[in-house]
């Protein structure tokens, strides 16, 4: 069995750290960062934290070196999916499944353009990049998957995923429908990336600071009514991941802090965009949401001026 | 010849006295010893768009200061409270101008003394390069009317002294419409900015895209015009044109609460958002979208 995990960044390599513990699974990691790949290629990839764990497989910024996959997780910032399913497609063929494990709304879409069989995925653990070959794992947390509804991904494909993941040590739910998953998700971080991006707070600072956390319920009020009339039903309060995310990782900084912090472009558009443009479709504003998303895509533009 | 004390010598309380210091004898009311020290030594530098080199006389000890006929309340919102405090006691002959942004200036002055009072708005900008050298940037006006009992004619003085000095300045009868149009332009241009780094630049007049910043602006400016509508102000202009005019300027202007957050210094959200928030809550209306912000400015803040 082998899989390939598409970007190996701080979600990526949770996955592919754990899944490379399993020894019937061959690990491929697809990472751009040359420094990276030859540090996880020489020493392991090491995930400290919340659990200590080496995973030792192959890594390549080269996608033509990776074999045939069963499978593939894809974990790159949204805005690289393309790309990044470009360069990898040839890795897999009419048998395989690619499964996204990223944040936001849109990514299965782009997946599906490039490979045939898509896994929808949401997932809760967290962690950010120490150095080179080394991720600090911030947060444990479940998974959701479940079929791409247009690609008719079988059922048996997206058990297989999630019973091996599982095995690996990454609690994971096969779902017949896995779209209340990532809606509950993505309200979640469009309520507090963006605050926490703008702010500079960490996620338990701006649910302690009283202004902050109004905001965030704010928020998600908006994102819980544009999902209501697509007819979506939530597996979760956002609210209550809101508050659970406050206890077990209250000093995690959300990965768009990380992002506006290392003056990274933000995956915004595929958050309160997403909502923005889904609720206008829906004929349900969501003009914090709407301001959120202006305010963080002017910030990205502040950092052409210095 | 006119004498004219200024508290607060920042950016806008230099200029004033820089400028002043040509027509009339100036002091100084500074917070830092050094400050005042500089000031005596080595008088103001004023350069950009006027060039000028005043002799000021500069005192941190409020009691040190001589008798005036004007004094200028130029501190930031967030010091005016113990400047006019400092205050108390003191100047018997003198008229008071509050040049604060936000509202409620002339309230917190008038609570330590019965001077008469002068309110104004000023939409002059400048950098400070030192302790004695300022740079005016902006040359627009100062806007000036009576508070209470106060009589046009100290009124239109004030705005003639202000002119002859060099820098621009208009008389109203009444200032809270022109105050009002300031404040709502303020509250929003100087959160926007602290938030996305930005300085007033064209994004803030942008609205073409669905993630345009102009369309936050533009929401923002409508939420405080529905509080002055509230609140039976007729406004002297336009949020709106006042914004898609300054960002027709060649140089994009720095808010002040841009430059507090990248220095961490405490910003004026309390009295700028804030007093626009208060009164919003005071007439019943809605203003979600100050409140967000007015949240995340806090957040910054908290962040330190």
């Amino acid at each position: 069995m082998r899989v390939c995990v598409v970007g190996c960044g701080a979600v990526g390599s949770l996955f592919a750290a754990h899944l490379a513990q399993l020894e019937e699974v061959e690990v491929w990691a697809y990472d751009l960062a040359r420094d990276h790949v030859e540090a996880i290629n020489r020493d392991g990839l090491r995930l400290s934290g919340v659990g200590e764990l080496v995973g030792r497989m192959t890594a390549t910024s080269e996608a033509a070196e990776i074999p045939r996959c069963d499978y593939g997780i894809v974990a790159v910032k949204s805005m690289h999916t393309d790309a990044a399913l470009a360069a990898t497609a040839g890795v897999f063929d009419d048998e395989s499944a690619v499964c996204s494990v990223q944040n936001g709304i849109g990514n299965e879409e782009t997946v599906a353009e490039h490979v045939r069989f898509v896994i929808r995925g949401t997932t809760f653990p967290a962690g950010h990049l120490i150095a080179p070959g080394q991720v600090g794992w911030d947060t444990k947390g479940d998974s959701w998957i479940g079929p791409f509804e247009p690609s008719g991904t079988p059922m048996g494909k997206v058990e297989g995923l999630a019973e091996l993941v599982t095995r690996a040590g990454m609690p994971t739910h096969a779902l017949a429908d896995a779209r209340s998953a990532q809606w509950t998700k993505a309200i979640f971080n469009a309520a507090t990336n963006p605050v926490g991006a703008l702010t500079g707070l960490a996620h338990g600072e701006v649910c302690d600071f009283e202004p902050t956390r109004r905001l965030v319920t704010q928020l998600c009020d908006e994102g819980k009514a544009v999902v209501a009339a697509l007819a979506i039903e939530l597996d979760h309060d956002p609210e209550e991941m809101v508050d659970h995310a406050a206890r077990v990782a209250h000093d995690h900084k959300a990965s768009m802090t990380q992002d506006v912090e290392a003056r990274r472009q933000t995956e915004i558009d595929f958050l309160n965009g997403a909502i923005v443009e889904r609720g206008e479709e829906a004929g349900v504003p969501a003009p914090l949401n709407r301001t959120m998303w202006a305010l963080v895509k002017a910030l990205e533009d502040s950092w052409a001026l210095a | 010849m006119t004498r004219v004390c200024v508290v607060g010598a920042g950016v806008i309380g230099s200029l004033y006295a820089g400028h002043l210091a040509q027509v009339g004898e100036v002091s100084v009311l500074t917070r830092r010893e050094g400050h005042a020290e500089a000031l005596n030594a080595e008088g103001l530098h004023v350069s950009g768009k006027s060039e000028r080199q005043a002799a000021v006389s500069a005192t941190r000890d409020p009691a040190a200061l001589p008798d005036v006929d004007l004094c200028i309340v130029a501190t930031k919102a967030t010091h005016l409270e113990a400047a006019a405090q400092a205050l108390e006691g003191r100047l018997p002959g003198a008229t008071i101008m509050t040049v604060q942004n936000g509202l409620g200036a002339e309230e917190i002055v008038r609570a330590h003394g019965d001077w008469p009072l002068i309110s104004a708005v000023t939409f002059m900008s400048g950098t400070k390069h030192a302790d004695t050298h300022v740079e005016y940037i902006l040359d627009t006006e100062t806007w000036l009317g009576p508070y209470e009992s106060t009589p046009r004619e100290s009124v239109d003085e004030t705005a003639q002294l202000l002119a002859s000095s060099g820098l621009k300045a208009r008389a109203f009868d009444n200032l809270r419409p022109a105050q009002w149009s300031k404040l709502i332009f303020n509250a929003t241009v100087n959160s926007v900015a602290a938030l996305t780094g930005l300085p007033h630049d064209r994004h803030f007049a942008e609205t073409a895209r669905p993630d345009d910043l102009g369309r936050v602006v533009r929401e923002l400016m409508e939420e405080g015009t529905r509080v002055a509508a509230a609140a039976a102000i007729e406004l002297h202009e336009d949020p709106w044109d006042m914004n898609i005019h300054a960002t027709q300027h060649g140089s994009a202007h720095y808010p002040s609460m841009l430059e507090d957050v990248q220095v961490r210094r405490p910003t004026e959200i309390d009295l700028i958002t804030g007093s626009l928030v208060r009164e919003a809550d005071r007439l019943g209306v809605d203003v979600p979208q100050h409140r967000a912000l007015y949240a995340l400015v806090k957040g910054i803040e908290e962040s330190w």
